[in-house]
């Protein structure tokens, strides 16, 4: 595909879509009517075993829509937990099963009632922190859940819903899959490993022995951060993995010369050898934050979405697998690497995610995110022959929409390189520090914060240098971001609208009636202390409920907390705000202390950041803990 | 506090030189009875392995079976033995300290616990995650003592016992503020479906109470350092060094004799009047309500319910060597022609009827014979 035709052509998605569905029947249109104006925000699917069925998870709308496959009908929508992110099959596909990642559960559909147009979810099973994706054992007895908080592999007894183990992965646990022999379950996670500052990056792949259930290996990927779904060949001899690799240990400059984030996938396995990472970029045209990944049943072909770019890069196995082992040195940083093994680029709807291949590998669908529609792909002419509207409810795209549409893809960006949600996955954050370029080389390095209920935290910045959101991500994200002219007022105002849109999380460290446990309340009363242990008053700027006041506990100024380093331009940092801290290490400004301990332990020798050096390690535990509920 | 630091130069003395000499043990007339015990005690050829044949360092101070693994700490790292070779870990593969000090198998996921001199370790299929009293909620970073109950770490340090819930990240920190621990020097811990203990140095034993979250302590009821004026009335001695809870039943080993503890009764056991090859006892691992095994400075002694065996290299000679002692007290020397490294010994643990026993100068694997 030209590289300026595919810029053209994401950013008239909407049209690109319509002319598609010409070449499928019209009632390939949603048929069974969404019961509101809500968007759906399709993400990830799954089939029947007989292929007759496609499940497609609405994380929008907390549903699993039915479609009948053949035909592109939606149905039936069934009503699920909030925020639903993976579906999977029972391998007698009589079960269907939904995480719910906001309510910590998952649905159990009974796929018999499907047809008779009553099915609900049968039962709910409790999981552990922000269950994510999923996998069913190839007996149908158990099971595998990848738990997002709480960065782990859950295994559940489908029979009883009581979870039989834990086993631990990366940080960020999410996407899962099962080899086609049964006998190994792949986990990757979003979130890098929490290593010393300033470090390369590191992720895995974690490797389930289903018959000891235990890990039998993790797959160290060096450099990687962010890391998304990861498939099997049929003869279990490929694995593929989609991924990014970001240069944050370079300062942020060098967006000309591609030096900000690269997509790629590790390839392992048999036959690869060994772990293989390969570029999916180009010398002048970028495909960004690759998403859902399939390979064909006969591995002629690796599919996966660049969900930043809108498009399907179809990658040639043969051609990849005889480059990778002539090439004796990585090469996962030469972008002209692709243009030996990319086949095609298949340009799809808006925010492309998830994808799910036909039992007979003819057909490849594609969950387009923002366009609440799938895309239809040949698989052997490497072409979208339809795409089917799974009937979003609302017809007057708001502009909160429109912002999110504007906040995960990259094509404003020079190259289209990256979007927000490069950094900020899944609209949360990404683990690492940046050296951007404003503030000289090497200077003010930073972390970027969790991105939900911002509202009222103004200004933005560590430096509190941005009074607003519309200046945070206007001409700052123009100039030393994109590098390019990058959003138009109104685009800009969308955009706003929808980070201030994000509402936080439900907090897993507090009780759902409020009520705190003993240790909590013991920290609580030291948060908000103010005389030490020895009957001495505090300082009300060494109170921490001083400067962490408010809803949002940020008293929206800056403060020298004795936090600043030789790299800092200035010791003093904006306040941050608390909601949900316990999910963002590590910590302060420069992402120095690796836990909430180290705040305090390491980086508070004298005081400044609230009085703690009083306190034992009990009492120090008990602040964490009630820090944690925030 | 000044008992503690003699005790501690004590202890780092008699590591470091081994063991101090005694008499070899004497031949006692044999008859058909003394046969027939002989006969019933466990005999072992003994492998040792060393620096020569691949373990990182000769002071093991923890050894852990794992089905068909070994894994040693040792004072210069953490080594596994499998399909014949060792592998070592230390502080460049993110080991916490290079002395390793405890191990506990979370048998749930196969994933390992390593009590390390700088801080608790979390092994997981290689990858190594480390919590210290910086960087978690850990009380202190030389950790005696691990052991996992369920979703619970239990840790025995040097500032009391610390339980991590894996499931929260919290921790909870057990000192002389909640419970009734004079001294903090926690030194091991055991586990049990119902009750976990703490081998507590001065302060004896302590037992948490799962259902309940509550504690109890057990100490010398003569309170005496020197004497024991209160025979089988509870623990011998308040300077406890390990504890071992299996079939409702709490064996408990100080450096001054050890005991057995079935819920109503106790049963002390001294030199003078039992089996025990020494009073000073590094470890004692119980096999149920009657059967346990103590690793002490001069031998290791395996005790049946009745009689006793010893195992070690002699005291004087060096030769290997192994007796039984009946509970008349006779002795009954056993020939054998292998014996573990050292007489040294500081922990053991079991894969089938083999033992595999740590000591001062090497990790010993007891194959048993009969």
């Amino acid at each position: 595909m030209k590289r300026g035709l595919g810029i053209a052509l994401a950013s008239g998605a909407a049209a690109l879509a319509m002319t598609l569905l010409s070449a499928v029947p019209p009632h390939a249109q949603a048929s069974a009517a969404n019961s509101g104006d809500q968007y759906l925000s399709p993400s990830e699917m799954a089939f029947s075993p007989d292929g007759r069925l496609l499940y497609v998870v609405c994380e929008r709308s907390d549903q699993l829509l039915v479609l009948n496959a053949s035909q592109g009908v939606v149905v039936q929508r069934i009503r699920v937990g909030h925020v639903p992110r993976t579906v999977a099959v029972s391998p007698n596909g009589r079960q269907v099963f939904v995480t719910n990642s906001w309510d910590d559960t998952i649905s159990v559909i009974d796929a018999a009632t499907i047809d008779a147009a009553k099915s609900t979810a049968t039962r709910t099973i409790a999981t552990q922190a922000e269950p994510y994706g999923l996998v069913v054992d190839h007996g149908g007895k158990t099971l595998y859940v990848a738990n997002r908080i709480d960065n782990d592999v859950s295994l559940i007894d489908i029979a009883t819903g009581v979870e039989r183990k834990r086993l631990t992965a990366g940080h960020g646990s999410s996407y899962l899959a099962i080899s086609a022999d049964g006998r190994r379950v792949y986990c990757t996670h979003v979130y890098p490993r929490i290593v010393p500052q300033r470090r390369v990056p590191q992720s895995e792949v974690t490797v389930i022995d289903t018959a000891s259930e235990a890990v039998a290996e993790r797959i160290p990927l060096d450099g990687v951060a962010g890391m998304f779904h990861v498939a099997l060949s049929a003869d279990g001899r490929l694995g593929v993995v989609a991924q990014m690799r970001p240069k944050n240990l370079v300062p942020l400059a060098h967006v000309e010369h591609g030096w900000v984030f690269g997509h790629s996938l590790t390839v392992f396995g048999a036959d690869a050898g060994g772990t293989i990472e390969v570029p999916l970029d180009e010398l002048e045209h970028y495909y960004s934050l690759p998403y859902g990944v399939a390979i064909a049943p006969d591995k002629s072909r690796i599919f996966v979405t660049a969900s930043g770019s809108d498009v399907v890069t179809v990658i040639d196995t043969k051609r990849l697998l005889a480059f990778a082992h002539s090439r004796r040195k990585p090469f996962v940083n030469d972008l002209s690497a692709s243009a030996n093994y990319v086949r095609a680029r298949i340009v799809v709807g808006r925010n492309p995610r998830g994808v799910a291949m036909s039992p007979n590998g003819r057909r490849l669908y594609v969950a387009n995110r923002m366009d609440d529609t799938l895309s239809v792909i040949d698989t052997l002419n490497d072409r979208s022959v339809g795409t089917v509207d799974l009937g979003g409810g609302a017809k007057t795209i708001s502009a909160a929409r429109r912002g999110e549409q504007i906040f995960t893809t990259s094509r404003y960006a020079f190259q289209g390189q990256f979007s927000c949600a490069n950094c900020h996955i899944d609209s949360t954050f990404d683990g690492l520090t940046w050296d951007l370029e404003p503030d000289g080389f090497g200077k003010d390095i930073v972390d970027n914060r969790l991105i939900e209920d911002l509202a009222g935290t103004e200004p933005f910045k560590w430096n509190g240098g941005n009074p607003s959101m519309a200046t945070e991500c206007g001409p700052r994200t123009e100039m030393y971001f994109y590098r390019s002219q990058s959003y138009s007022p109104p685009e800009l105002a969308d955009l706003v609208d929808y980070i201030y849109s994000l509402p936080p999380r439900p907090n897993r460290f507090r009780a759902s009636d409020g009520q705190l446990t003993a240790a909590q309340e013991r920290g609580k009363a030291i948060f908000y202390r103010q005389v030490n242990k020895f009957g001495k008053a505090i300082p009300e700027a060494n109170q921490c409920a001083y400067c962490h006041s408010g809803p949002k506990h940020t008293s929206q100024k800056g403060f020298d907390v004795g936090t600043g380093k030789w790299t800092d331009r200035s010791p003093v940092f904006d306040t941050p705000q608390l909601v949900n801290i316990a999910l963002t290490a590590p910590y302060l400004h420069d992402e120095s202390a690796s836990s909430l301990e180290e705040i305090w332990t390491v980086f508070n020798p004298h005081d400044q950041h609230g009085a703690t050096n009083d306190l034992t390690k009990d009492e120090l535990n008990d602040l964490v803990e009630y820090l944690k509920t925030l | 506090m000044k008992l503690r630091i003699l005790m501690v130069l004590v202890f780092m003395t008699l590591l470091l030189l081994g063991a101090g000499k005694s008499a070899t043990v004497k031949p006692a007339g044999a008859g058909h009875e003394a046969e027939a015990v002989t006969a019933s005690m466990p005999r072992f050829r003994w492998e040792n392995f060393t620096t020569a044949n691949g373990l990182p360092d000769n002071h093991v101070f923890a050894v852990l079976v794992d089905g068909d693994r070994v894994w040693a700490g040792t004072e210069n790292g953490l080594a596994v033995f499998e399909g014949g070779r060792w592998k070592v870990f230390t502080p460049k593969d993110g080991l916490a300290h290079r002395a390793v000090l405890a191990l506990a198998l979370d048998k749930s996921t196969g994933d390992l616990w390593v009590g390390t001199m700088g801080g608790l370790n979390h092994v997981s299929a290689g990858r190594i995650d480390t919590y210290t009293q910086l960087n978690s909620g850990l009380s202190n970073d030389v950790v005696y003592g691990v052991g996992v109950q369920g979703d619970y770490v239990w840790t025995a340090t040097a500032a009391g016992a610390s339980r991590l819930n894996t499931r929260t990240g919290e921790w909870s920190l057990y000192n002389e503020r909640n419970t009734p621990m004079a001294e903090i020097w926690t030194y091991a811990v055991s586990v049990g479906a119902d009750k976990v203990y703490f081998a507590v140095w001065g302060s004896g034993v302590l037992e948490y109470t799962i259902a309940t979250g509550r504690w109890k302590d057990y100490t010398d009821p003569d309170g005496e350092n020197e004497l024991v004026l209160f025979k089988d009335q509870g623990l011998i001695h308040k300077i406890t060094s390990s504890v071992s809870y299996v079939d409702n039943t709490l064996w408990a080993a100080t450096y001054f004799g050890d005991s057995h503890y079935d819920g109503r009764s106790w049963h002390n056991f001294l030199t003078k009047d039992s089996g025990l090859p020494s009073n000073f006892t590094n470890q004692v691992r119980g096999l149920d309500a009657r059967r346990a095994w103590f690793c002490t400075d001069r031998g290791l002694a395996y005790y049946d319910g009745v009689n006793w065996a010893v195992y070690r290299p002699a005291l004087d000679t060096g030769k290997p060597e192994m007796y039984i002692r009946e509970t008349s007290g006779k002795i009954t020397p056993v020939p054998v022609e292998t014996a573990p490294a050292h007489n040294y010994m500081l922990a053991i643990d079991f894969q089938g009827n083999d033992v595999w026993v740590a000591t001062a100068k090497g990790l010993s694997h007891g194959i048993r014979q009969k």
